[in-house]
């Protein structure tokens, strides 16, 4: 017996929590956007994200030289959210070179899960945006037509879109449950609501990451938000239902390596998100800030950290 | 109904069913006992005994000068068989004194009692039995107890905490103590306030024991200035600068000590030991242990002398369960891991964790995600993902200015980490670094 026992330092047991159970909770949170996605947008939906998510695993394996696709399940997890952000009518090769670039650039230069400054999705997102304009919407997205097999070819403007200085005023119902343009993951907010409540009960998820950004999207869309609806409340609850600021809050903002490991870090993280999201959204040239909002406070993480390293206990006031 | 509890820990399963209602058993004599010449913190005892010599239990055969250290007696009658180096469960090899038993185990006449109550004796007379009978902090740490008595001028100490909070998993000694000795550990207590001046006595216990905090209770229901405090039950609750924030709201500072803040803590089995030294006159020879997990066949409280092998001890409570994956000293958060059963119970042994192989999973570290779970858990508030990173790394400025000193090695980072990051062992390492560091550096 003696030889085979096992010399470890302490401690000697540990929480049944795993990274690759936390990805998987992840992917099962967006379970109800994938379905909402796929029953909005068609089957167009489904091989956008079948074909994001096999290209991030694969591109990951490739890189690892593993065998094994799934791994950690964080390339899946990737994959899966770059998708939610494209419109259903991308060709099916960008999403593959969106979730290459994503792999790659985004998280493997950097050394890897845990060491990427940015989020992998939203860096493979940006590529896209700025490589093939056109085919990331530029005026017009998709309209949903729920049911239907195939994604509906007119688009429209969505409700974030630009004309003039005029916002259309869309029923927020329909922007609640996703019956409006928009990319595939993005426009139901009930469904991404769900999800993040599965997060936040399986403790993945920290409130102020996504209540700050809420919050300062809310105020800032009912003060400054020019009032398109009856009253300000309503017009800072359509900026909260509008285009990826739920999906950002609750997926991208929280993904727990680019973001804030300290309390009042993630106040500020989440509170910068919502500023400068509406800040390009009111008084910037593009009509939807949510991505640059995050890869911006993504690059200001660990300065974040740095300066907000809790009060030690027992720390004698000088 | 328990007080506010104190910022991050950890809720793990607590497997304190094995053991909990099981009444403490005295183990039977040992036919030979390994006892290690240091057994505290602070400097190790010379012998007082030679090889081939005959002596009695409750003998004194070893001690030192210093003040920071506590003598070591015999724990049965017999012969020293040898005077060499063994390990002890610290992991390092100690000279320790082997003594075969004779069978007899003859009270040593040095073994008296005081002839006086706890009334007619002074403070300095208290000490200097607590002292004289070896007594250290049993609940781990194995700090001599008199140090603690002797706080440096100027410091007033006010209050006197028992610690009864016993929040390492599966262990059940001093909850088994509290319910069995309940005056022993008053008694204990009683001469801590008086050795220390203090007025307050306070028994903090962990509120996933209603029955030792009823035992209690009644135990000080006719005492002036003593009372229980039901604790919330939470890891690492007994670690002294919790368990002091929680009964008093005083925070330790940090660097500093419970004095303080004018408290003094005690573990349960450390009370009641004192009780023995004064009232029988009787050194710290024996104490409780919990012998338990899934790989032990009867999962026991019993009460042990210093210095008997861990075999001899697992042999009496059933033997092994299939094949064992680990054996460790303590509890398994704070506990350390055997390398075999020849290692003896020392005083600082609270009790002995059996696991099966099946239960010891060893798995590689992954990346670290910053999920933040150990900032969460840590109750000193640090960032065990940073401080873990820079010890990994040896970078031991930056562990430092993570204030990597402050760490009381609790394990609850290591223990929440999705990852299977050893961040306590890596923080430990950095700290240990650190102080060789500064101490070459004067």
């Amino acid at each position: 017996m003696e030889n085979k026992l096992v010399i470890t330092p302490s401690p000697h047991i540990r929480t049944p929590e795993t990274t690759k159970a936390i990805m998987m909770d992840v992917l099962i949170a967006l379970f109800p956007v994938v379905v909402v996605a796929v029953l909005l947008f068609g089957y167009q939906a489904l091989v956008t994200m079948v074909v994001a998510v096999l290209a991030a695993m694969i591109t990951e394996a490739v890189v690892l030289r593993k065998k094994d696709l799934i791994s950690d399940g964080s390339a899946a997890v990737t994959g899966l959210l770059l998708a939610m952000t494209l419109p259903a009518t991308v060709p099916w090769w960008m999403p593959a070179i969106g979730s290459v670039v994503a792999i790659i650039l985004g998280k493997q230069m950097f050394g890897g899960l845990g060491n990427n400054a940015f989020n992998p999705a939203l860096v493979g997102r940006a590529v896209l945006v700025v490589s093939w304009a056109t085919h990331m919407a530029g005026d017009v997205w998709p309209v949903p037509k729920p049911f239907s097999p195939f994604a509906d070819v007119v688009t429209a403007a969505t409700p974030l879109e630009k004309e003039g200085a005029e916002l259309l005023e869309v029923p927020l119902m329909d922007m609640f449950l996703g019956n409006i343009g928009g990319s595939l993951g993005e426009t139901s907010a009930l469904a991404l609501l769900i999800g993040g409540f599965w997060l936040f009960f399986r403790g993945h998820i920290d409130w102020r990451v996504p209540g700050c950004f809420f919050a300062t999207v809310f105020l800032m869309g009912a003060i400054f938000g020019g009032g398109i609806y009856e009253n300000l409340v309503l017009t800072g609850v359509f900026h909260l239902l509008a285009g990826g600021v739920m999906i950002g809050a609750l997926f991208m903002a929280t993904d727990m390596v680019t973001s804030p490991v300290t309390g009042l870090g993630k106040v500020i993280f989440g509170v910068g998100c919502g500023l400068i999201t509406m800040i390009i959204r009111l008084w910037g040239n593009y009509p939807e800030g949510v991505m640059f909002a995050i890869l911006l406070m993504n690059a200001v993480t660990p300065i974040i950290d740095r300066f907000t390293v809790p009060r030690k206990f027992g720390e004698v006031k000088e | 109904m328990s007080a506010k509890s104190f910022k991050g820990g950890i809720h793990p399963n607590y497997s304190k069913v094995f053991t909990a209602g099981l009444p403490i058993k005295s183990a039977r004599l040992p036919e030979k006992v390994i006892i290690p010449l240091q057994q505290h913190i602070g400097a190790p005892c010379d012998p007082l005994v030679e090889e081939g010599q005959s002596v009695k239990r409750g003998q004194k055969i070893a001690a030192s000068e210093s003040f920071v250290s506590a003598p070591i007696h015999a724990s049965i009658s017999g012969t020293v068989a040898s005077i060499s180096s063994h390990y002890a469960p610290t992991g390092t090899r100690i000279n320790s004194v082997v003594i075969e038993s004779d069978g007899s185990d003859a009270l040593d006449e040095s073994v008296q009692p005081s002839g006086k109550t706890l009334e007619d004796l002074s403070a300095q007379e208290i000490i200097e039995i607590i002292r004289e009978a070896g007594i250290v902090g049993m609940g781990g740490a194995a700090f001599p107890a008199h140090v603690k008595l002797s706080p440096p001028e100027g410091k007033e100490i006010d209050t006197v905490i028992i610690n009864g909070a016993e929040c390492e998993p599966y262990l059940t000694a001093d909850h088994r103590i509290m319910l069995e000795e309940p005056e022993k550990v008053v008694t204990g207590l009683k001469a801590f306030m008086k050795a220390l001046g203090a007025s307050t006595g306070i028994i903090g216990i962990e509120d996933n024991k209603p029955d030792a905090l009823e035992s209690m209770r009644e135990a000080i229901k006719s005492e002036r200035g003593l009372s229980v405090f039901p604790l919330p039950t939470k890891y690492p609750q007994g670690a002294e600068k919790m368990l002091i924030e929680v009964i008093t709201g005083r925070q330790v500072p940090s660097g500093g000590l419970p004095l303080d803040v004018g408290v003094v803590n005690h573990n349960v089995g450390t009370s009641a030991s004192v009780a023995r030294a004064i009232e029988e006159g009787l050194p710290l020879v024996e104490r409780v242990i919990t012998v338990t997990g899934r790989g032990v066949l009867e999962p026991s409280n019993l009460k042990v002398r210093v210095g008997t092998p861990f075999a001899d001890i697992v042999e009496q409570c059933g033997g092994v369960i299939g094949d064992v994956g680990k054996v460790v000293a303590g509890g398994p958060m704070m506990g350390i891991a055997q390398p075999n059963l020849d290692v003896p119970v020392v005083k600082g042994t609270s009790g002995i964790l059996i696991l099966k192989a099946e239960d010891v999973e060893l798995v590689d570290p992954g990346p670290c995600i910053k999920c933040a779970r150990c900032v969460e858990a840590c109750p000193i508030n640090l960032m065990p993902l940073f401080l873990g990173t820079a010890g990994e790394k040896r970078a031991i400025d930056q562990a430092e200015e993570y204030n990597a000193l402050d760490c009381i090695e609790c394990g609850c980072c290591s223990y929440e980490c999705p990852a299977a990051r050893p961040l306590t062992q890596w923080i430990k390492a950095a700290k240990a670094e650190i102080m060789a560091r500064n101490k070459k550096q004067g």
